[in-house]
Parts: C-alpha cells; sequence; structure tokens
C-alpha cells in the first residue's frame, strides 16, 4: 500500500492572483451561510433534526432554501429567539426546544449549528447543553452535537467541514478508549464526502466502492436522506436516512478513509487523529486524473484488480474527449462557486483545453490557491458579470442565482453548486467519475456547439452577376 | 426598534385578534416553530416595489439564503430583483464598522443602479451590536439626495406577521404624502366618466396576478395610485395619501396602513378579495359604493354581468371535471373563505378549512359557506393534514409552498395557493388558470403508478397470465434459474457484475 499523501499534483502551477472583496455593498450575492452548510450536514444523518439556534427566519429560510433545491420535505426546527431570549440568553431557547424535539420526535441526533445572532450575543452552546442533560436525563440516548457557524464567517462549505467535524468530535470514540483498529474490518473505507459532491455523486462512488468489494461508511450521507425517495410511511418529522450513528462506533476499523474536497481537511484531521485510520485526500473527482488517482487508490486499498467495466468506462470518457475537443477547446468559461467546486470545474475546463476567465468564490480558502486561473475574485455575482464581460466570456458555470447574470450577458448557464431551484433534479446528476465527467463534456461540448463560433457570415459581392430577384437584397 | 413601538404594532383595533384575550400573534415556541421572523415579513411586503434598491444590513444568511425566492412581477425594473447586502464580516461585527460599511453601501448602490429610492432593512446582527440605522439612513438622503428609508425589522423582534406592520409602518411614516399625484392622462375623463383614485394594499401581484384584475379597473376608471406593493414605483406610494378608497386585498398583514391613512387623512377602506367570480365581482361593487358615484355603480354592474356571462361560459367545462372533488384547503386569513367560494363555485367541496391566521370574522364567513358544522384546522401541523386528508377521502390538498412536499411525499395531489406559487389565480380569468391547474394535477396519470406497490412484493395471487410477459409465462412450472445458473450463461464481463456484492467486514477477501 503507497504512503498515504495529500493527492494534489498542482504544485507546479502558478497560483492565481486572489483578490480580496473591496467594495462596501454586495450585489447577487452568491454565498450561502455557513449555518446552512452545518445544516446540510445534519440533514445527512439518519433520524436527525437540525435545530438552528437563531430567531425563526434563519430556519424558514433555510428551509425554503433546501426545499427549493431538493424538492422534499426539510425536517429543520429553530430555537426561535425573541426580544427577551436575545436581550436575556438563549440557553432557556435551548433547552426548551430540545426538549421539545426529544418529547414529540425522539429523534437519535439533534444538530445545533448556531447563527450570527447568537454568536454575537456570546451564546455558550454547549453550556446549554450540560444545563439540558442536568434537567432531562430521560433524553440520553438522543444524541446532541452543537456546532458554531455564524453566518458572518465562511460559507457553506466551511459550515459542512465544521458540522462533519463536531459530529466526529463528539460521536466517533477515540482509538485508546474504544479499542478500535485501523484495518480490523478489511473491506470498510470510510468517506467524508465534501459539500460540492450532489446525491448522485455520493450515489456513484457508493457503487464504485462496491464494484471493489469494498464497504463505503459516509460521513455524512446525504445520497441516503435526500435523494427523493418515497417511502412507505406517509410523513416523517425527522430525517429518513443518511449516516446511522452506531455506524461511528466502526469508522476506527476502518481499512482506510476517503476525503473529497479541500475544504474536508478540518474533519479528516480530527478523525485521523482520533482513529489513526490512514486517509487519501483528494481536492475533487472531476476528469481523467482524478478519477485515475481515486481508482488507482481503491485498487489498491481492495487489492481487487480494477473491474472491466471501469476500464470500459474510461476508454468511452477518452472518446468522449476526442469528440468534444473541438468544440470545447479554447472556449472561455466564467465559474462561481465555494472553493472545492472551483477548483474541480477549473480543471475539468482546463483538461479539455478550455479557459477559466472569470472565477469568483464566496469567500477565502486555501484551496483557491489551486483553481486553474489567472485570479480568483472573492466576491459576487456582479464580481463575475463584470469579470465575464471584461474578459469575453462564452459560458458560465454557477448555482441558480446565475440566471439573470447569464441573461444580461448573453451566453448559456450551466447549473451546478446550492441553490438550484429552476431545475429540477440538479441534486441527482453525477458530475464525477468517468461516466460523470464524460457527460459533463458532452453537455459543455453542446453548449458551445450552440454558440455558432467561427461561423463565416455571407459576403455580398457588388460584382456578382446576381439574378434579378437577389440583387435588391 | 424601542420595546413601546413594537407593542404599539402588536396592538392593532383594527384586527379581530385584538379582542381576544392574548394580543396579536403567539410567542413562538423553541423547536416547534415553523414560519418565517420579522425581516421575512417586512422583505415580503416591501421586496416588489420594482425601482427600489432593497439593501438587507446584515450578514449573509438573511439576504444570501432568500433573494431570488419569489414570484412577485414587475412590468418594468428589474432593480428589485437584485439581492443587496452589506454581507457583515467578523471583523465589521467585533469592530464596529457595520454603520460606516451600510453608509458607503447606500452609496455604491445609487452610483451603480441610479435608484428611485433605497431601502434599507435592518436584521439581527446589526441590530444587537446597535448600529443606527435610522441615523445612516438620514445621513445618506442629505448627503446624495436619494430617498433612503429605514425598515427596522431585524429577526428577533417576532414574527412575520409584525414585521408586515413595521414595513406597511415605515411606508406610511417616511413616504407617503411625499409628492403629489401626477394629472390623469388627458383625454381619459369625459361626461359621465370621472376617474377615482383608489390603492391597493397587500397585493403583491404574484406570478402577475394584478394584471388580471387591472384591466378591468382600467375600464371602470378606477386608477390604482398604489399597489403596496406589487408592480410597484416608488413614487407611487409617495401618493397613496391621496387615494378616495383603500382596499385590503386578501390579507390583514399591513392591517395597520388602511388604518392609519384612514386616520391621516380620512380614507376609507374596505377588506376584499379578488380570489373567486363572487368576491371579485364583490370588491368591485365596494368601489362603486364606497366612492358613491351612480355612474361608476351603472358600469360596475354592468362589467360584472358582461363578465360573469363570459367567465360562467368559459368555466363550464372545468365545473364539470371539477364537480364533487373533495378538498382540504389549508391557507390563513381571508383566503381561508375566499377560496373556499371559489372552489365551491368550481362545484368541488371543500372538506375543512384552516384558520390559524383567521380571525372570528372569518371563521363566521366560512360557516356562512361551508355550514354550521365546518370542519375548521386551528393547528394544521404535517400528520394532522394527512390524517384530514386520509380520512376524509380527499382528493387534492391546497396549501402553501411548505406543506407541498409533505402532501406530494403521501402521494396526494396538491396546489400551491400562496407567495412561491407559479400561477396567477386573481380576477375572473384567474379561475381559468385555477381550474386547470387542479385539473393538471388531480387528472394526471402519475397517482395510480406513484401509489403502487413493487409487483414481486404483492402477496402471491393467481397468476395473471395477461399480465407476464409469454416465455416467462410458460416457464413459470418450471424452477426459476439460480443466479450462478444466470452469470454462467453471461458474458465474463457481467459475472463480475454478479458477484461484486461487498461481503461481510470480518469476513477474509476472497483473494487474500
Amino acid at each position: 500500500m503507497p504512503e498515504p499523501t495529500d493527492m494534489h499534483t498542482a504544485a507546479a502551477r502558478p497560483a492565481p492572483e486572489i483578490v480580496k472583496r473591496n467594495k462596501a455593498l454586495s450585489v447577487s450575492p452568491l454565498k450561502a451561510s455557513s449555518t446552512l452548510g452545518a445544516t446540510l450536514a445534519f440533514l445527512g444523518m439518519n433520524r436527525c433534526m437540525p435545530m438552528l439556534h437563531g430567531s425563526q427566519g434563519c430556519t424558514a429560510f433555510g428551509k425554503i432554501f433546501f426545499i427549493q433545491h431538493f424538492r422534499d420535505p426539510m425536517p429543520i426546527q429553530t430555537t426561535a429567539m425573541d426580544q427577551v431570549s436575545t436581550i436575556m440568553g438563549g440557553d432557556a431557547a435551548v433547552v426548551e426546544g430540545l426538549a421539545t424535539i426529544c418529547e414529540k420526535q425522539h429523534p437519535a441526533l439533534i444538530g445545533i449549528p448556531t447563527t450570527g445572532l447568537v454568536e454575537t450575543q456570546g451564546a455558550d452552546v454547549r453550556r446549554a447543553v450540560r444545563q439540558f442533560r442536568s434537567a432531562h436525563p430521560e433524553y440520553d440516548d438522543v444524541a446532541v452535537v452543537p456546532v458554531s457557524t455564524p453566518d458572518y464567517v465562511g460559507c457553506l462549505e466551511t459550515g459542512f467541514n465544521a458540522a462533519v467535524k463536531a459530529i466526529i468530535e463528539e460521536l466517533v470514540p477515540k482509538a485508546t478508549v474504544a479499542g478500535t483498529r485501523p484495518g480490523r474490518r478489511k473491506r470498510q473505507v470510510n468517506i467524508l464526502p465534501g459539500s460540492h459532491l450532489t446525491v448522485g455523486d455520493i450515489e456513484f462512488l457508493k457503487d464504485l466502492l462496491e464494484r471493489f468489494r469494498l464497504r463505503p461508511v459516509l460521513l455524512p450521507d446525504i445520497s441516503d436522506s435526500l435523494d427523493g425517495h418515497l417511502v412507505d410511511a406517509d410523513y416523517s418529522p425527522i430525517t429518513i436516512g443518511g449516516t446511522l450513528l452506531e455506524e461511528l462506533a466502526t469508522l476506527g476499523d476502518a481499512a482506510a478513509t476517503l476525503v473529497i474536497g479541500n475544504s474536508m481537511n478540518g474533519a479528516a484531521d480530527a478523525l485521523k487523529a482520533r482513529t489513526g485510520v490512514p486517509d487519501y485526500r483528494f481536492p475533487h473527482l472531476m476528469g481523467l486524473d482524478a478519477v485515475d488517482r481515486l481508482v488507482m487508490t481503491l485498487a489498491e486499498i481492495s487489492a481487487e484488480p480494477v473491474p472491466e467495466r471501469i476500464e470500459r468506462q474510461r476508454s468511452q470518457l477518452q472518446d468522449a474527449m476526442l469528440d468534444a475537443h473541438f468544440s470545447v477547446g479554447q472556449g472561455r468559461f466564467a465559474i462561481a462557486g465555494d472553493a472545492d467546486l472551483l477548483v474541480a470545474l477549473s480543471d475539468l475546463v482546463a483538461s479539455m483545453g478550455a479557459e477559466t476567465v472569470a472565477a469568483v468564490a464566496p469567500s477565502n480558502a486555501p484551496a483557491l490557491k489551486q483553481v486553474r486561473t489567472a485570479q480568483v475574485k472573492i466576491g459576487d455575482l456582479e464580481d463575475l458579470e463584470q469579470a465575464a464581460r471584461a474578459n469575453g466570456a462564452e459560458v458560465m458555470i454557477c448555482n441558480s442565482h446565475g440566471t439573470h447574470t447569464a441573461e444580461r450577458l448573453g451566453i448559456p448557464l450551466l447549473r451546478a453548486g446550492f441553490p438550484q431551484f429552476d431545475l429540477v433534479g440538479g441534486y441527482a446528476r453525477c458530475w464525477i467519475g468517468y461516466q460523470g465527467t464524460r457527460n459533463t463534456i458532452f453537455e459543455l461540448a453542446n453548449t458551445m456547439l450552440g454558440l455558432e463560433k467561427g461561423e463565416i457570415h455571407p459576403y455580398r459581392s457588388t460584382l456578382k452577376q446576381w439574378p434579378e430577384a437577389e440583387r435588391a437584397a | 426598534m424601542k420595546q413601546k413601538d413594537i407593542a404599539a404594532l402588536l396592538d392593532e383595533p383594527a384586527c379581530a385578534h385584538n379582542s381576544k384575550a392574548k394580543t396579536g400573534c403567539a410567542k413562538p415556541k423553541p423547536g416547534a416553530t415553523a414560519g418565517g421572523c420579522s425581516f421575512d415579513g417586512a422583505q415580503i411586503a416591501l421586496l416588489p416595489i420594482a425601482d427600489v434598491a432593497h439593501i438587507v444590513h446584515g450578514s449573509i444568511a438573511c439576504a444570501g439564503n432568500s433573494w431570488d425566492n419569489r414570484g412577485a412581477r414587475s412590468s418594468g425594473p428589474k432593480l428589485y430583483k437584485l439581492g443587496m447586502t452589506t454581507d457583515l464580516t467578523e471583523q465589521d461585527v467585533i469592530m464596529g464598522r457595520g454603520e460606516k460599511r451600510l453608509f458607503h453601501a447606500i452609496k455604491q448602490a445609487i452610483d451603480s443602479y441610479q435608484p428611485a429610492a433605497v431601502f434599507v432593512y435592518n436584521t439581527c446582527v446589526p441590530a444587537l451590536i446597535g448600529d443606527d440605522v435610522d441615523a445612516v439612513c438620514k445621513a445618506a438622503t442629505e448627503r446624495w439626495g436619494t430617498p433612503v428609508v429605514s425598515v427596522d425589522a431585524a429577526g428577533f423582534y417576532g414574527t412575520k406577521n409584525l414585521g408586515n406592520r413595521i414595513a406597511g409602518e415605515s411606508m406610511v411614516k417616511q413616504v407617503c404624502g411625499t409628492r403629489e399625484p401626477d394629472p390623469v392622462p388627458e383625454g381619459i375623463e369625459k361626461d359621465g366618466f370621472k376617474v377615482h383614485d383608489v390603492t391597493l394594499v397587500g397585493e403583491y401581484n404574484i406570478a402577475g396576478e394584478l394584471w388580471h384584475v387591472l384591466p378591468l379597473l382600467d375600464e371602470l376608471g378606477l386608477r390604482v395610485l398604489c399597489t403596496l406593493s406589487g408592480d410597484g414605483r416608488f413614487r407611487e406610494v409617495q401618493t397613496m395619501h391621496r387615494s378616495e378608497v383603500n382596499m385590503m386585498v386578501c390579507s390583514k398583514a399591513m392591517i395597520n396602513v388602511a388604518r392609519k391613512l384612514q386616520e391621516a387623512f380620512g380614507t376609507p377602506w374596505f377588506e376584499g378579495s379578488f380570489y373567486g367570480v363572487a368576491d371579485v365581482s364583490q370588491s368591485l361593487r365596494d368601489f362603486a359604493r364606497i366612492i358613491g358615484d351612480p355612474d361608476l355603480s351603472t358600469r360596475t354592474e354592468a362589467l360584472i354581468a358582461r363578465e360573469e356571462a363570459r367567465i360562467d361560459k368559459a368555466l363550464a367545462p372545468w365545473r364539470e371535471r371539477l364537480a364533487g372533488r373533495r378538498v382540504l384547503l389549508y391557507t390563513g386569513g381571508v383566503k381561508s373563505w375566499s377560496i373556499v367560494a371559489a372552489l365551491q363555485d368550481l362545484g368541488m367541496t371543500v372538506v375543512a378549512s384552516g384558520t390559524r391566521k383567521s380571525t372570528e370574522e372569518d371563521k363566521a364567513r366560512i360557516r356562512a359557506l361551508m355550514g354550521e358544522d365546518a370542519v375548521m384546522l386551528d393547528e394544521g401541523n404535517p400528520r394532522k393534514l394527512l390524517d384530514i386528508c386520509r380520512e376524509q377521502n380527499v382528493d387534492i390538498l391546497i396549501a402553501g409552498g411548505r406543506n407541498m412536499y409533505t402532501a406530494l411525499k403521501a402521494r396526494i395531489p396538491f396546489l400551491d395557493i400562496n407567495q412561491e406559487r407559479e400561477f396567477g389565480y386573481a380576477g375572473y380569468d384567474g379561475m381559468l388558470e385555477l381550474a386547470r391547474q387542479l385539473c393538471l394535477t388531480m387528472e394526471s396519470p402519475i397517482w395510480p403508478a406513484v401509489r403502487s406497490a413493487p409487483p414481486w412484493q404483492i402477496p402471491q395471487q393467481p397468476l395473471d397470465e395477461k399480465r407476464l410477459p409469454e416465455p416467462m409465462a410458460t416457464q413459470a412450472s418450471t424452477p426459476a434459474p439460480t443466479p450462478t445458473a444466470s452469470a454462467a450463461t453471461a458474458s465474463p464481463s457481467a459475472s463480475a457484475e454478479q458477484t461484486a456484492a461487498a461481503p461481510s467486514d470480518e469476513e477474509p477477501a476472497t483473494h487474500a
């Protein structure tokens, strides 16, 4: 088995210039709050109820945000901070909220992402949870994980990582205490999937591991809870799928951990420190090179040959790259998204000989140095619009908020990231792996073909012997 | 905003809820609360004013998670569609730079977009750190000459409803009466045809439904000085005080606006709805009655007779399709009875209506329509709604978008009646759209399919030979082929597929 390493190979490439925010007003915001990132992570846990610690609007907005994206009901609650609890302290609201949820729904886990309101107030959620524990021992079987995610810091992917890290630190036992041993479960591989992965991406990943006779355990697993499936029961007030809490005790026995996305490094470090399970980190899984690294890694962990089907898919991707490079090559793309998604898409575009001529991320992250472009702006869609116009972008890749921007620019939009409220099934699309990459390349190629590039318009010679009927025209 | 101002807003003498023991709306319970905050309510109420730069002063969640998700339409400017926020950072919060950032943000919005006005919405974080938003707006107005209006409705002040009222209050106090209406365009007023000025309060032009109603008002010579706020412009809001009569459309959310305009300018107001044929006609009659112009009354009756005859004919085929269908209606306020009337008009049976936000007066009207033993739902959690659907053999649930996926998960047809919907149901022609949408979902062929269990899970019944393909039916007497047998006959790559299922964890791998 090779030494687990950081798989990134971009060291030789010049890093882009990172231009920080320099204006007072954010116009057409790209950013979704870190609170929602944490909420998304909790929604990937089985029998869970996230309870946002803030005013009720924080939850109402988040609920609509996720409902419009996933087109499913979303179990999210609120501590419903009002004037009194805002001024006098919100501990009682946390205790009351926890007790109410335990009494009504009795979930396995309650996650408590905080908001800007209570972080400004200086809330000590851990103390409130201790109060709840001593006041309500009857609910000791309900796990509670608070996580600090003020919305004035970071963005969706940072909040997602923070929640996964908090779940690990609260609920994954230390190897020294629980006696777990890396590799005891030879076929188990843990996966920490970044927030840029869709439900479709994660389904693909699980399937791929199973082809190598490996047992994937995901933390969290939104593909099991937010995949839009129907169950026999007509209604559930809590999540109807996702990572089982019991599974968390087995993470320390796994043969390896796969970490997808630079944003997950914090959670990955925490898991490794507690369990000692070796990890393999991937910035993303789009494009031939990235998927090759993943497949090689799985072959080594599993000591299995690469299945023929996978080899076939790889050659299909190669064929698609041949077919599509005429239309995608030299294409000029404007891309906006959280850092991991931006790195992934810029890599994919570059691998086809196209260029990212405008790149915007909603907040700064170390991974932005890996974006394959000359300059990354920390900002909003107004910034993207200006850069795209200045640099002659031909296609835009962004979440649904980019619709109006793309209209004004007069260029097509490919929707990626959160939220996708004007697209049915955006959450189910698979972007990664050989097949996912191939489908994206097809779509990029078809989009570019629609642009009529290189079209030569008719020249009407003044000397030509025109038939009478054509002469006037 | 000061506690006594909030208390004053909660004490609304024109609202029937006031007469109950509690004042205003109940305090939300942690862990069991649905619905938005005051900021949400304020933003919804004013965002449709199309030529205004709407700046959300706060950290990202308030604007970032909510912009661009409402269906209010504009016939002109698109400025209101741009999400704008000061997107406060941790440094801004710690160093107290919020006011300064806001001041510059207002300038940036004016320089970049030349708005008719700027509205600044306060939110929780700046309210807590004590940013003086009123003072910043005042200073900005003086410095740059563009009106800057402060809407101080931070989320923790209370409910969405309070936010609606704060928004209305801001308009009445800071905008109404700052301009006189334009003269009526020449050539329109003739002998016996006088133009009267009216306003519509609480009409949001969702999906453009206002445009089903405006042609009727135009025909009658009723000039809508201002809608608060659908397809509105700042200069229209400025002239609201000159209205002869104000109509509260389908909602008590901004009832304080109507009451305060009556107190300050003596403008009479009435509550009405543009949903359902009878209610549209009634609203038109109310305008004529309060204005008291006999000629207007005559023309109104003529228009109603013509439109009702026209729509009656157009609706006839739809009524046949909808007759006897059973509806559970879960919405609030005026809609809890006005929609009942509309559905009954289509020949449907309303088995129950939600009354969480309805007043005693609303409930009396429900009883008048549905009978004394009408089922009224004070609390509509998803579980309860679904149970009623089952018990009452409901054909369709009509509610707000929040309940849409609750219904769909339970495989029950659904129609969205609130803010986020994509179709307009107002006016006479809106009824056609309503009928069309009702049929679209209820008559869809998907329902038996989505309710079906996998056929292999249905307990063995006598073999229905017609349902099985021929070769299988003839093999039914022979034992089913085993997986290994089928793998042996398949290609090598397929056999790899067959064995791809992961073994249990502790089991040694076969290759080891």
